[in-house]
């Protein structure tokens, strides 16, 4: 049961996907404009990443291996066309803004990742918490640094104003604001990474 | 369980599996969705063709007619005289992606209203064109006296603070969507065609 534990609670923080790993840095930097964004992005990941993990542990004895690649690709696509169009009928709003950054979920490292190192090898129960585990990293990641650019960029979190919008600094918003945020806030992890070691 | 060695059969096998499953579970999502993505689509433009033609004069019926690759919505009274038009128009010129607008005319050419369809703007830049300060500034302008076009260029459009980009691809699909107008609307005065 420790093993279990530990293999969700490896995504939060010591193999953090985003933080650590530095896996799926693409819809990182683009989709955390605001902390609604970055959350949405992270827990539609995380569907795709518990789903896919599911599937692809359950057909693990029925893929032959030189063919493991496109078949994972095909079961983790299915699930992100679900997701796009669930998305699409039921909240069509933050679908929008999202909108190109859906689809991209499945090339989306973390995903294939988790899929070839983990799920292809381990039983059912341990690749859910796997994929739960890192999904849930990557979308506390996301969330983080979503509040921190609109805060400093709009002045807002979570569409609640808080500074005045003479406060914003742009530059939080744009891209660069993206790998100055994720620059420092690795920095911060690594330095608690060493003083716990 | 021991992996299933990599022969033709096996490769061909699993992967028809895989897909037809998959290809299966799409198509029934995708048949549960349709009507609710549908109805959402139209809800929102329905919504939009409402909020541009508000005048006091109550409108009688809307008729849906294409012209110059632009959908008009063109609002009745009871009587069969044109009240104006619910024009969507578009813009490729934007910073990220096509924009989506539909602009309410009355039947002199002057703008009622704009609202936003869709748009990919950068959020805090040119997304903030959805905002009443800056898309209720075309409010009751008409385009013979008020020139469409940014301050920068020379116009009368106060631009969005450091998203001139988003503001001119704003400005020009509402000039295209009145030019438009202007040019077409003899056609549409006599109660269209009934």
């Amino acid at each position: 049961m420790s093993n279990n534990l530990q293999t969700f609670t490896k995504g939060l923080v010591k193999e953090n996907p985003i933080l650590v790993l530095l896996l799926g840095c693409c819809p990182t930097l683009a989709t955390t404009t605001s902390a609604i964004n970055g959350m949405s992005m992270g827990l539609a990941t995380t569907f795709v990443l518990i789903m896919s993990n599911l599937v692809i542990s359950l057909l693990k004895g029925f893929i032959p291996d030189k063919v493991r690649i496109p078949c994972f690709i095909v079961v983790i696509a299915s699930f992100v066309t679900i997701v796009q169009l669930v998305m699409q009928a039921y909240v069509p709003d933050i679908y929008e803004t999202l909108g190109l950054f859906i689809p991209l979920i499945v090339v989306n490292c973390i995903v294939l990742g988790r899929a070839e190192a983990f799920a292809s090898k381990n039983p059912v129960f341990p690749s859910i918490l796997d994929g739960a585990g890192m999904g849930l990293g990557f979308t506390f990641a996301l969330t983080i640094l979503g509040c921190i650019r609109e805060l400093l960029g709009s002045g807002s979190m979570f569409g609640f104003r808080i500074l005045p919008e003479t406060a914003n600094i742009l530059l939080f918003i744009l891209p660069p604001g993206a790998f100055i945020c994720l620059g420092f806030l690795i920095a911060i992890v690594n330095q608690f990474r060493k003083e716990s070691h | 369980m021991a992996k299933k060695p990599s022969t033709l059969i096996n490769m061909v096998v699993a992967l028809l599996v895989i897909t037809a499953v998959s290809g299966g579970l799409l198509g029934l999502v995708y048949g549960m969705t349709k009507d609710t993505i549908a109805e959402v689509d139209l809800k929102k433009n329905q919504a939009a063709i409402e909020a541009v033609l508000k005048t006091d004069t109550p409108i009688d019926r809307i008729e849906e007619t294409v012209v110059d690759d632009l959908t008009y919505n063109l609002a009745y009274d009871a009587q069969g005289n044109l009240l104006g038009a619910a024009v969507k128009t578009y813009s490729n010129a934007g910073f990220s992606g096509r924009i989506e607008l539909m602009v309410g005319l009355l039947v002199d050419g002057t703008i009622n209203a704009v609202s936003v369809l869709s748009q990919s703007e950068t959020p805090g830049l040119g997304a903030n064109m959805v905002n009443p300060k800056f898309k209720d500034q075309f409010n009751g302008k008409n385009p013979a006296s008020y020139n469409l076009s940014v301050k920068k260029d020379g116009g009368d459009v106060d631009a969005i603070t450091a998203a001139t980009i988003s503001s001119r691809a704003f400005t020009g699909a509402v000039k295209m969507a009145c030019d438009s107008f202007e040019a077409n609307k003899s056609k549409f005065m006599k109660g269209g065609q009934q």
